[in-house]
């Protein structure tokens, strides 16, 4: 099987006023179908500028994007948000089914889908509900419905959980990586916790601060589900987490000079 | 002794003691809002029966009740609020139906944004009143010229908001709509337009009480009829009495009108 993400040699350059700055420079990865890959690195490095891409929301100025498609009536990819991403004037029930009924599919699979994924993220109660009525953890999780149940070929995150407090963070990890495990959907997540990244991924990609590249590659071979507690006491991963802080580190100081 | 000895009582105790009193505030400034337009009427009586206040100029708003009685039996009341209800409503809507379409394209479409809204900054502070004796010339003294006056000046606020409640919907909304597929018209239906709500009811709102500032203004110059009329032609022959039962009319419509609009914005609006 092709790899389900193939990007070549991609960059994208911003051109204002007082020059150009190049966001993101020859990235070059591919990612397996079904894999979990988180994408780490300092404010400003291009994270949600390579996503935005992939997301169509940015077009690139370089090089070349596939995302493979299994089915061709799938959308090719759908993205989870940060906060506020929920449609204020619609309840959580029509948000879920946003998608689907965008691209107009048959009523009754709507109405199956958005049941399937409030029902997963414990909102089966608040489908009435409007956004405003909910805490930050309940709009991410109508956020994570609303991808889900528009079944894409791909999950594209940004930092979805970097509002919510730790507590909060850890619930709705666990579920979506129990909603991820048995869609084995390929997702590309974007964040600046390391903590995170440990928590999530198959394989954590390291950027550099500007312009953006893949420095490092990490792969987690964990079983899961993973608990914070394990993460903190297993050597390895310590290790690991070390590696990574002080390759951000350096990057963040780069930048600073 | 200690102070927690001193005061040693059950916690919730204390605390639905302190609810009740915040409740009991509560409703005193509830009580205060009916009480305040009580008190005007009542000084207003008293300075004027008193003589404090020159008769002639305010008579007492018992006088005025009475001769609020007397038209109201003698139908005059009826037929003026009914000439006067017709002229707004009909103004109202002409002057916001394309106030909505104009503001939506504005929002909508750059190039045009750019085109309209220079004319609209331009036109804007000129009175539409100004232009009533031009407007009498060609559309005569009767309903018509009232109607395009009102909508003339109802146009503007709810042009300006339904452009800026556009313009101001989030732009990570934009991008959700993007991102899932939306076509144009379902942009337009489940972005734009209940984004866009909010601001522009804002503008109608707005619209509501210059529409009533205008019909008055518009029917006491060339006019043969409506609340205006009643007004203006009771000041001239010095019949203050029925000038204020005309005042009274419009600000008991002006305050109907922000019920029903506040009313219709709940309705259309469940999400806020």
């Amino acid at each position: 099987m092709p790899p389900k993400i193939e990007i070549d040699d991609l960059t994208k350059v911003f051109v204002k006023k007082t020059g150009s700055v190049t966001a993101l420079q020859n990235i070059s990865l591919t990612i397996e179908d079904g894999e979990f890959v988180c994408l780490v690195g300092p404010s400003g490095c291009g994270k949600t500028t390579l996503l935005r891409i992939l997301a169509g929301l940015e077009k690139h100025s370089a090089g070349t994007f596939k995302i493979n498609a299994e089915q061709s009536k799938r959308p090719l990819q759908s993205m989870v948000f940060q906060e506020k991403g929920i449609l204020p004037w619609m309840t959580v029930k029509d948000n879920v089914a946003f998608g689907l009924s965008m691209r107009k599919a048959p009523k009754d699979v709507i109405a199956k889908q958005t049941a399937y994924y409030l029902e997963k993220t414990g909102l089966t109660q608040f489908a009435s509900l409007y956004p405003s009525e909910l805490s930050g953890g309940m709009k991410q999780r109508v956020s994570i419905a609303r991808a889900f149940a528009n079944d894409p070929e791909i999950l594209l995150m940004d930092e979805p959980f970097a509002a919510l407090d730790e507590q909060n963070k850890f619930i709705l990890q666990e579920e979506l990586l129990s909603i991820w495990a048995e869609t084995k959907k390929t997702v590309l997540f974007i964040t600046h916790s390391i903590d995170e990244a440990l928590m999530l991924s198959d394989r954590i990609l390291l950027m550099s601060a500007q312009p953006g590249q893949i420095i490092q590659e990490v792969r987690i071979d964990r079983p899961r589900p993973r608990k914070i507690e394990e993460i903190r006491k297993d050597p390895e991963l310590a290790a690991q987490f070390v590696d990574i802080w002080q390759h951000l580190q350096k990057e963040v100081q780069k930048s600073r000079t | 002794m200690t102070q927690s000895g001193k005061f040693a009582q059950d916690p919730v105790h204390v605390e639905r003691a302190e609810w009740k009193r915040q409740q009991t505030k509560a409703r005193l400034q509830q009580l205060l809002t009916v009480v305040s337009p009580v008190f005007l009427l009542v000084l207003w009586e008293v300075l004027s029966r008193t003589g404090m206040m020159d008769i002639r100029f305010f008579p007492p708003p018992t006088a005025i009740l009475q001769t609020f009685w007397e038209l109201l039996v003698s139908g005059a009341i009826a037929e003026h609020v009914g000439v006067s209800l017709y002229r707004i409503a009909l103004g109202f809507l002409a002057g916001v139906i394309p106030g909505i379409i104009v503001g939506l394209m504005m929002g909508l479409f750059t190039p045009i944004r750019h085109f309209v809204s220079p004319l609209v900054m331009a036109l804007m502070p000129i009175p539409t009143l100004a232009l009533l004796p031009i407007i009498i010339i060609l559309f005569g003294i009767g309903d018509l010229s009232k109607v395009i006056t009102i909508a003339g000046s109802v146009f503007f606020p709810v042009v300006i908001n339904t452009a800026a409640g556009v313009l101001n919907i989030d732009k990570i909304y934009l991008d959700v709509a993007n991102n899932y597929g939306a076509s144009k018209s379902q942009f337009f239906f489940k972005i734009a337009l209940p984004g866009a709500l909010p601001v522009m009811l804002e503008g109608i709102q707005m619209g509501q009480a210059i529409a009533l500032l205008t019909i008055v203004a518009a029917e006491m110059m060339g006019a043969t009829s409506g609340i205006g009329y009643l007004i203006w032609t009771s000041y001239k022959a010095f019949l203050l009495q029925n000038m204020f039962v005309g005042l009274i009319m419009i600000s008991f419509f002006g305050y109907i009108f922000s019920l029903l609009l506040r009313g219709l914005q709940k309705k259309l609006l469940p999400w806020r």
